[in-house]
């Protein structure tokens, strides 16, 4: 096969195919290979091959194609990931080598990470290892879903068909397990040359492509033009009197006169131009995979980091995701520790709540952890400060993906999952914004003097089963009786009339609760002591609300862990949550966030009921009574 | 999008990732093609000018027509030029090769350059195809308080998301052109029209496919006398394009040990 004859596709965008496997597969000597029987070795590189092989008096080792560093040969394994090209008759190709050994996991990332397509590779005498399963798992957590498993070394187990089925059966049952598949199992020796350009003649029970036909028939991802825009910025340049948006549109398209949101800041803008230098003619728009930059309509203050997207179809605005991550680093994940967090060109501080599981790609079995060691795949519930602007990561990939620094490196890197918590972007958006405040004829403090009291809002929250509603019951009949005016918000009363049109969607939990915590605010600012019993389980709800009723806000935590709770079960709930009956059933199947700083927590675990509700009064006589000085 | 507007717009956006992150920056100008491709995309992406220093780490050795080409481009391009001179080869690691020594000085000249103005980034244009050990790099490539390379420990760097905090005394060596091959490069040169020194086009049947220092780097034969010859030439070669580059091959691991001690 001549490979470097005039191709139809000469100037193309060459495809990107990363070799994957265990240590020792052979994945070098593939390499190595599948150039010499393309014919698109340079010249003199075989002579200069068959040189180092005779320095160390070793038999030609393909392998010294790609292994560049004198260590990588001296110890003859493949330390980081190397890329070459090459041509078929079809088209061009860029070859991504990536290690196998465990120890340079990063290094085989760094390789695959850019890919379009996989091969991943199985000795048929050594057989599946767990750098097999781990690289499959990874690919798919890549997105890379044009993958050839290559099962290689058949001269060494006779070139046995039942070998070969059984490697294919066990490995596409271990694909299929996170719903991946492989889109051809080919049997090879890459030593002999067989079945990788030329078709075997000593396996003839196998009708499949060769590995070049199963190449050939890959197709080049397809630039995500037609998806939502999302136009990350990159920097703000002002090296003239044009003030200029830098960045690459990462899905997407626009045009001159589009109006631009920009994210989490809210700002908009009219795009004016598209700038450029040395072009053949000005651009009236742009698309997918295209840096540019734009000038807008109005001189509006946005920064690095911030997403532009269509008005319409924006991403989502939230303080707290789920990431499906590989973690990297020698020091492990912490629960509760600090790291920095980017997506596209946003660079903020997370916490990392909570190790929600980790995953064994052994067996894809999952269990709890509180810490994730390095290369462990772990689903991890970050959270910023700050309002992040993402997307998920099966929308889109660009936008929905992120690593983790620590200190000078990337340590960890993954994909973002929103299930169970609401898009924010509703509850910060104020919609009219011709609104004054009006101020009162009667003053607060007059309020105070009258009632002998303060309003406040004291906002129990806590799993279902803790005893909120029974103890919000009983405080407010106890500080009645006392001469309160006291009021209990009740979940049931506000769901048929304020928030009847509210469904139990993340977002509409979210408005629930953020409608709740105004009227409590109103409530308060009335003089009222008022009682907000809800399960509320996202600290950004509850921080929302305190915000409206400011420091009449006072956060009660009602204790008690799940397995109490369930044992409780008065309204029979758990059990229909744990059947599957009730979708996202908090402390079930969707997360429940312990207040980090409670004014009062009630542990009504290890306390009775008249000892919680003790508690309660006691602090409001305490905080709220008046007291003439 | 064609392939070479792909190419350019990751070009672009490491270049300005490199302008957003890292204080102190300059770009290596060797007035090869390389190099030369590299000055204008920097144009491309900063709208038609250069906002950082250019810098020419000189051997002294260079053929007459490249000063020639610097002298008349820097003014055209209007760029911050910095010249920097490099030790003599007695300055050199005496274990290395004849022609490898030679090319060290310019390691030191660049590390010299490095400590006078405590530039934090260096901005250069290797690519993968040229040679295995750069195959290995990464886009933003941390370098030790010496410059060295410490190509056994890369950090990770995926989905374009680059390594650029460094500790104090260390720099990062930034390469826009990794992902682009020879004939991308003529391709590109061809399609903006970019100036280029005469040495790469056919003279009396030989021409330079790679330039560096004079007496260190050998013509090939050839006929090819324009870019559209150049380019037709390229899709019929297996010769490798440093072929004309003594520094590479004199031993086993001369090129390497060269990069890992901080050359380009």
């Amino acid at each position: 096969m001549s490979t470097h004859a005039a191709t139809p596709t000469a100037g193309t965008e060459p495809l990107r195919v990363v070799i994957v496997g265990h240590v020792d597969h052979g994945k070098s000597t593939l390499v190595g290979r599948l150039f010499h029987d393309t014919g698109s070795l340079p010249d003199g590189k075989l002579e200069a091959i068959q040189a180092m092989c005779e320095r160390r008096g070793m038999p030609f080792e393909w392998a010294f194609l790609m292994d560049a560093f004198q260590s990588e040969r001296d110890q003859g394994i493949t330390i980081d990931t190397s890329q070459i090209w090459f041509r078929s008759k079809l088209r061009d190709y860029v070859i991504i080598d990536a290690p196998g050994h465990r120890e340079f996991i990063k290094n085989m990332i760094t390789g695959a990470a850019s890919a379009e397509a996989a091969l991943l590779i199985i000795d048929a005498s050594h057989g599946i290892q767990q750098q097999s399963r781990l690289h499959g798992f990874l690919l798919n957590l890549l997105g890379i879903r044009q993958v050839a498993v290559v099962v290689n070394k058949m001269d060494l187990v006779d070139y046995s068909a039942t070998r070969y089925e059984d490697v294919r059966r066990i490995y596409t049952e271990y694909l299929s397990g996170f719903g991946a598949k492989a889109d051809f199992v080919v049997p090879i020796s890459a030593r002999e040359g067989e079945n990788l350009v030329k078709r075997a003649a000593t396996m003839p029970w196998y009708e499949g492509p060769t590995l070049i036909e199963a190449l050939d028939s890959f197709r080049p991802a397809p630039r995500p033009v037609e998806l939502p825009l999302r136009l990350p910025v990159q920097d703000i340049y002002k090296f003239d009197d044009r003030r200029i948006i830098a960045g690459r549109i990462e899905s997407g398209r626009i045009a001159i006169g589009d109006r631009l949101l920009f994210s989490p800041s809210g700002k908009t803008a009219h795009i004016n131009s598209i700038e450029g230098w040395s072009r053949p003619a000005a651009a009236l728009q742009a698309q997918a995979g295209e840096s540019v930059g734009l000038t807008l309509d109005e001189q509006i203050f946005i920064e690095r980091g911030e997403i532009a997207s269509l008005p319409d179809n924006p991403p989502i605005l939230t303080s707290v995701f789920r990431g499906r991550l590989i973690w990297l680093s020698h020091e492990p994940l912490r629960q509760g520790a600090e790291y920095r967090l980017k997506i596209a060109t946003r660079e903020v501080t997370v916490t990392a709540q909570r190790v929600e599981r980790i995953f064994d790609t052994e067996d894809l079995s999952a269990r709890e952890a509180t810490e994730v060691g390095r290369h462990g795949v772990a689903d991890v519930v970050l959270r910023s400060r700050a309002m992040l602007a993402l997307d998920e990561a099966s929308k889109i990939a660009r936008t929905g993906r992120f690593v983790l620094t620590d200190g000078h490196n990337i340590v960890g890197g993954g994909l973002i999952d929103m299930k169970g918590y609401p898009d924010q972007r509703e509850s910060m958006t104020v919609r009219s914004s011709n609104l004054q405040r009006v101020d009162h004829g009667v003053t607060n403090v007059a309020r105070v003097r009258r009632n002998g009291h303060k309003g406040a809002v004291l906002w129990f929250t806590g799993l279902s089963g803790a005893g909120k509603s029974t103890i919000a019951m009983q405080v407010e009949s106890r500080l009645f009786q006392k001469g309160y005016l006291v009021y209990v918000l009740d979940g049931d009363n506000i769901r048929s009339g304020l928030n009847a049109n509210l469904g139990f969607s993340p977002e509409d939990r979210a408005e629930n609760i953020r409608r709740i915590g105004e009227v409590a605010a109103l409530f308060a600012d009335s003089g009222m002591i008022t009682i907000a019993a809800f399960i509320s389980p996202y600290r950004a709800d509850r921080q929302r609300a305190r915000g409206a009723a400011k420091e009449s806000f006072h956060e009660i935590y009602v204790k008690a862990d799940v397995a109490t709770c369930e044992s409780r079960d008065p309204k029979g709930l758990y059990k229909r949550a744990r059947r599957g009956e009730i979708a996202e059933f908090t402390g079930v199947s969707a997360p429940y966030e312990e207040p980090d700083a409670a004014e009062l927590i009630v542990d009504t675990a290890t306390h009775s009921i008249e000892d919680s509700v003790r508690a309660v009064v006691d602090y409001v006589e305490r905080n709220f009574t008046l007291t003439e000085s | 999008m064609t392939h070479l507007d792909q190419l350019e717009s990751q070009s672009v956006y490491i270049l300005r990732e490199a302008f957003n992150r890292i204080d102190r920056l300059a770009m290596l100008w060797s007035l090869g093609k390389d190099s030369n491709v590299m000055v204008w995309l920097a144009r491309k992406a900063f709208f038609g000018q250069v906002p950082f220093p250019v810098m020419h780490i000189d051997t002294g050795k260079k053929f007459p027509e490249m000063y020639a080409f610097r002298d008349r481009y820097s003014q055209e391009w209007n760029l911050n030029l910095l010249l920097e001179q490099c030790p003599p080869v007695e300055a050199t690691d005496a274990t290395l090769p004849p022609a490898a020594r030679s090319a060290a000085r310019k390691t030191l000249g660049l590390k010299a350059a490095i400590e006078k103005y405590g530039f934090r980034g260096i901005i250069a244009g290797i690519r993968r195809d040229e040679e295995s050990v750069r195959a290995k790099e990464r886009v933003f490539s941390p370098r030790g308080d010496s410059g060295q390379w410490d190509f056994r420990d890369q950090p990770p760097e995926f989905w374009d998301h680059f390594n650029t905090d460094l500790p104090a005394g260390t720099h990062l060596r930034i390469h826009p052109l990794l992902h682009w091959t020879e004939r991308d490069i003529w391709r590109y040169i061809r399609r903006e029209g970019i100036a280029l020194v005469d040495l790469y086009f056919a003279n009396n049947g030989q021409r330079y496919r790679s330039l560096g220092d004079s007496d260190i780097t050998s013509p090939m034969a050839s006929n090819a006398a324009t870019l559209d010859e150049i380019i037709a030439e390229l899709d019929d070669t297996t010769a490798p394009e440093r072929a004309g580059r003594a520094m590479d091959r004199e031993t086993e691991d001369a090129f390497e040990r060269l990069r890992a001690a901080g050359y380009m």
